[in-house]
């Protein structure tokens, strides 16, 4: 009895020393995401609560504790209330499997990537929930709207992680960083990565793809009738999403905790350090679109993802195949 | 479609060039202002707050004429008056309601003795309704504390009234 309850207990210790910093790196991404806006546009950004304005997140965090939560007389409450629950938890359980370096990994599965799709796809349940319990038209149209997008670019993604596979030869997180030793993939699948970028963009939900929550045309989609603690779990996951996408990228492009190159100066770098300034780097790349690529058209969206990402991605599955293949280089196991 | 065009699209060209635009711009001075600490330049001819002003030996300058309480459209300034002992008119009450006025300078304008003028400041927001109900006390204040920064404003407007 003792004994299990140790164990339990040991399993929430690292359940929290890995969700709290996700949580707390979620506010100061927020920070970063305005600050690099702010910049893009010269402008200064939240300046003033904290030093260079670092807790403005948790400032804003706070105010939502304690707005007061409404919830519409005919939204249907249960799913109401369940979607942001949903949104946030889908985007907090992926991080279980993310590998910070050799050791630091919460569980070490043999599906990893598999795992992160699946949940990743999972996230669209929070916003269609919470669009349609809404019972609103604003809400509806704009959960409608990021199910069908977010459905086309997940078929992409899907595709683009089968050619990283196809170099790995396993589903380990852990192996595909290790794969990448001596080169990162970001160079022989230089293409895959633009497009798996491009796709995150609209996974996420990002501008240019914020389609769902359109201000000029949706007021702001499936988050219109949430308020305080609900609307900011929302936010919260959507971030935390952000943030799982960039190292999903890092780890499958750019070499996951590998530092560049093998040598002095590089090593001395903990390794989950070098995890984080690839995420960094992925993210400020996320928050310079936003501030610089015009919204597209939703037409154009789904012929981008359609016509356009899944059939060069299909094609570059034969490419990489064909090659590894004929070089004699697939991974056998 | 061009083929030119093709590839620029293919490359993503004028992304890249957005791009460098964006990291570029990012670094330049800021076009914003810190604005507690840093505030904008401007004119003498501001309307910000109003404030009644005094004669360097401590008289008050306004005759009780009330041109300011008629010419004002949105009825904002209600005055009373009365003979001193002295035999001069007076203002025994001179209210502002701030949140009636418009602040359109026309009480600052109709003044023959300078005695109202709207001032620099902005910054004079209240927490309830009836702090912004200025009497004539408050306004005697404003003069007092913004005096210097009004005499100068009003010398450097002098040449266009």
């Amino acid at each position: 009895m003792i004994e299990n309850l140790i164990i339990l207990f040991d399993e929430i210790y690292k359940v929290l020393f890995l969700l709290i910093p996700v949580l707390v790196s979620v506010a100061m991404i927020v920070w970063l995401d305005r600050r690099v806006w702010a910049f893009v546009q010269k402008r200064r950004g939240p300046n003033v609560v904290g030093p260079f304005g670092l807790f403005q997140s948790l400032a804003d965090a706070l105010k939502y504790i304690f707005k007061e939560i409404i919830i519409p007389a005919s939204a249907n409450k249960v799913i109401f209330i369940l979607a942001p629950i949903v949104t946030m938890t889908l985007a907090l359980i992926s991080w279980a499997v993310i590998p910070f370096s050799e050791e630091y990994v919460l569980a070490d599965i043999n599906v990893g990537i598999l795992y992160l799709f699946a949940v990743s796809s999972l996230g669209v349940y929070g916003i269609i929930m919470g669009g349609w319990a809404s019972n609103s038209k604003y809400p509806f149209l704009g959960s409608i709207r990021s199910a069908a997008q977010m459905v086309s670019y997940e078929v992409s993604i899907g595709v683009i992680i089968i050619n990283v596979l196809l170099c790995v030869g396993s589903l380990n997180l852990k192996d595909i960083v290790l794969a990448q030793q001596n080169l990162w993939f970001v160079i022989p699948l230089f293409p895959m990565f633009v497009i798996f970028f491009i796709s995150a963009l609209a996974e996420t939900n990002r501008p240019p793809f914020d389609l769902p929550e359109a201000e000029a045309e949706l007021v702001a989609g499936y988050q219109t009738e949430y308020s305080g603690m609900m609307y900011a779990m929302f936010w919260l996951g959507e971030y935390a999403n952000i943030l799982l996408m960039c190292s999903m990228g890092s780890i499958l492009f750019l070499g996951g905790w590998l530092s560049p190159i093998n040598l002095y100066p590089f090593t001395l770098i903990p390794a989950p350090l070098w995890l984080i300034f690839k995420i960094l780097l992925l993210f400020i790349l996320f928050s310079l679109v936003k501030a610089i690529v015009p919204r597209y058209r939703y037409d154009q969206l789904m012929k981008l993802g359609w016509k356009i990402f899944l059939p060069f991605s299909l094609i570059w599955v034969v490419i990489t195949a064909s090659y590894l293949f004929y070089f004699n280089l697939l991974p056998v196991n | 479609m061009k083929i030119s065009r093709i590839l620029k699209t293919i490359l993503l060209i004028d992304f890249l060039n957005g791009l460098l635009i964006a990291i570029k711009e990012s670094f330049k001075s800021k076009k914003t202002l810190n604005y507690p600490f840093e505030k904008g330049k401007i004119s003498p001819r501001f309307r910000g707050e109003h404030a009644l002003r005094r004669y360097p030996n401590g008289e008050e300058r306004c005759i009780a004429c009330k041109l300011c309480e008629a010419v004002c459209p949105a009825q904002a300034i209600t005055i009373e008056s009365a003979e001193r002992e002295d035999g001069s008119r007076k203002t025994t009450r001179y209210d502002i309601d701030m949140l009636k006025c418009i602040y359109c300078g026309l009480c600052e304008e109709s003044c023959p003795v300078d005695a109202i003028v709207q001032g620099p400041n902005f910054e004079f927001s209240t927490e309830t309704r009836e702090e912004l109900y200025y009497n004539k006390q408050k306004l005697l204040d404003n003069g007092d504390r913004w005096e210097s920064v009004l005499a100068a404003n009003i010398k450097a407007d002098n040449p266009y009234r």
